[in-house]
């Protein structure tokens, strides 16, 4: 009677019920990413917490000097473009890094939607135009940290106490405990926070490198679903969602 | 998998028109936050503008791209209710960070 499993029926106590009508791989994704979102809070949200604790720059932007005595306005760190040395151009290179990681965000979208109709070498275009996109973005994030690294010409002069007397010196560019633009701790978030976010584009990358791979290996075919191209376009747009928030918090405000 | 391939070239196409229009939105936002970070000066509004063109972004993303829009209202607050204690937090510790300002 109660006692013969009938196959075939589904009850939630037997199986073959999906909760909350996502797939167990979809779940954990969407669980991970919630985990993930926390980590990233956190350093935003201490950068809140010590952006605030700093005097702001109470002058004109056109006035504006790097003094370690004040938090920076980013348009006026940021300015910098390759190839073209000594120009002003403020954000203009972060704009290009945001439309960069968008545009893969839109073509990772369309490989997930040519797999559900299991399209092989749409779901193949789309997955090498999302490579090529994390791929550029990544090496942006590299001539931008080298930039910031090395900083500009003229440098600034801060006074530092050493041995019990203050002694000026000229600082060019940024690391953990020096840093031209402003205070120390703007040059650690940065590093901290793009850092971190980069790291993830990387990982990313390597995973949309393996999905692109055992697609055009007719994996996922005999498989029969394409999936894992949707689980891994979670984690792609969740990159991009991040670089949305730091792009508003760290370039913006 | 032979009736697959008969599939129509039209499979899927409105869901391609909301990509690009999703597309065509975040990349609208993003331009008028530059066209606002170089005309209003910096204050509570431009502060509060951008964190709402954000969470219109995140919201665009979230839920077309990522299809949270469109999956059961159990999984939308499941990934929703916990991010308000992030929001809390937040608030919390930038008015923390003002209270660091003044005591040095």
């Amino acid at each position: 009677m109660a006692a013969t499993v009938q196959p075939n029926v589904k009850n939630v106590w037997l199986g073959g019920v999906e909760p909350m009508k996502a797939s167990y791989g979809k779940l954990m994704m969407w669980f991970f990413l919630i985990s993930d979102t926390f980590t990233f809070s956190a350093l935003l949200v201490s950068y809140g917490l010590v952006r605030y604790s700093y005097p702001a720059y109470g002058g004109k932007v056109v006035d504006f000097v790097s003094s370690p005595a004040y938090w920076p306005i980013p348009e006026k760190v940021f300015d910098a473009l390759p190839f073209l040395h000594g120009l002003h151009a403020p954000l203009i290179f972060v704009g290009i890094m945001t439309f960069i990681l968008i545009f893969s965000s839109v073509t990772m979208v369309l490989a997930v939607e040519a797999g559900h109709r299991m399209d092989r070498p749409a779901v193949e275009k789309y997955m090498l135009w999302t490579l090529l996109g994390g791929a550029t973005f990544l090496g942006c994030q590299a001539w931008e940290w080298t930039h910031f690294i090395h900083g500009t010409d003229e440098g600034t002069v801060i006074k530092e106490l050493i041995d019990g007397s203050w002694v000026s010196n000229t600082i060019f560019g940024a690391n953990l405990t020096q840093n031209q633009y402003g205070p120390p701790a703007f040059a650690d978030f940065f590093f901290f926070i793009t850092g971190f976010h980069g790291t993830h584009v990387f990982s990313g990358v390597i995973l949309n490198y393996m999905i692109f791979y055992r697609t055009s290996t007719g994996f996922y075919d005999r498989r029969g679903s394409y999936e894992m191209v949707e689980k891994v376009g979670l984690y792609w747009h969740f990159v991009d969602l991040v670089w949305v928030f730091v792009f508003t918090f760290f370039y913006l405000v | 998998m032979a009736h697959v391939h008969e599939q129509d070239a039209n499979a899927g196409a409105e869901q391609r028109k909301v990509i690009w229009r999703t597309f065509w939105i975040l990349l609208g936002i993003t331009a008028l936050e530059f066209a606002i970070a170089f005309t209003l000066n910096a204050g509570l509004l431009k502060t509060s503008i951008f964190v709402g063109m954000t969470i219109i972004k995140a919201f665009y993303i979230v839920g077309e791209f990522m299809h949270l829009k469109h999956e059961v209202k159990s999984l939308i607050w499941v990934l929703l209710i916990p991010c308000i204690f992030v929001v809390w937090l937040l608030i919390a510790l930038i008015s923390e960070g003002g209270s660091i300002f003044d005591l040095r």
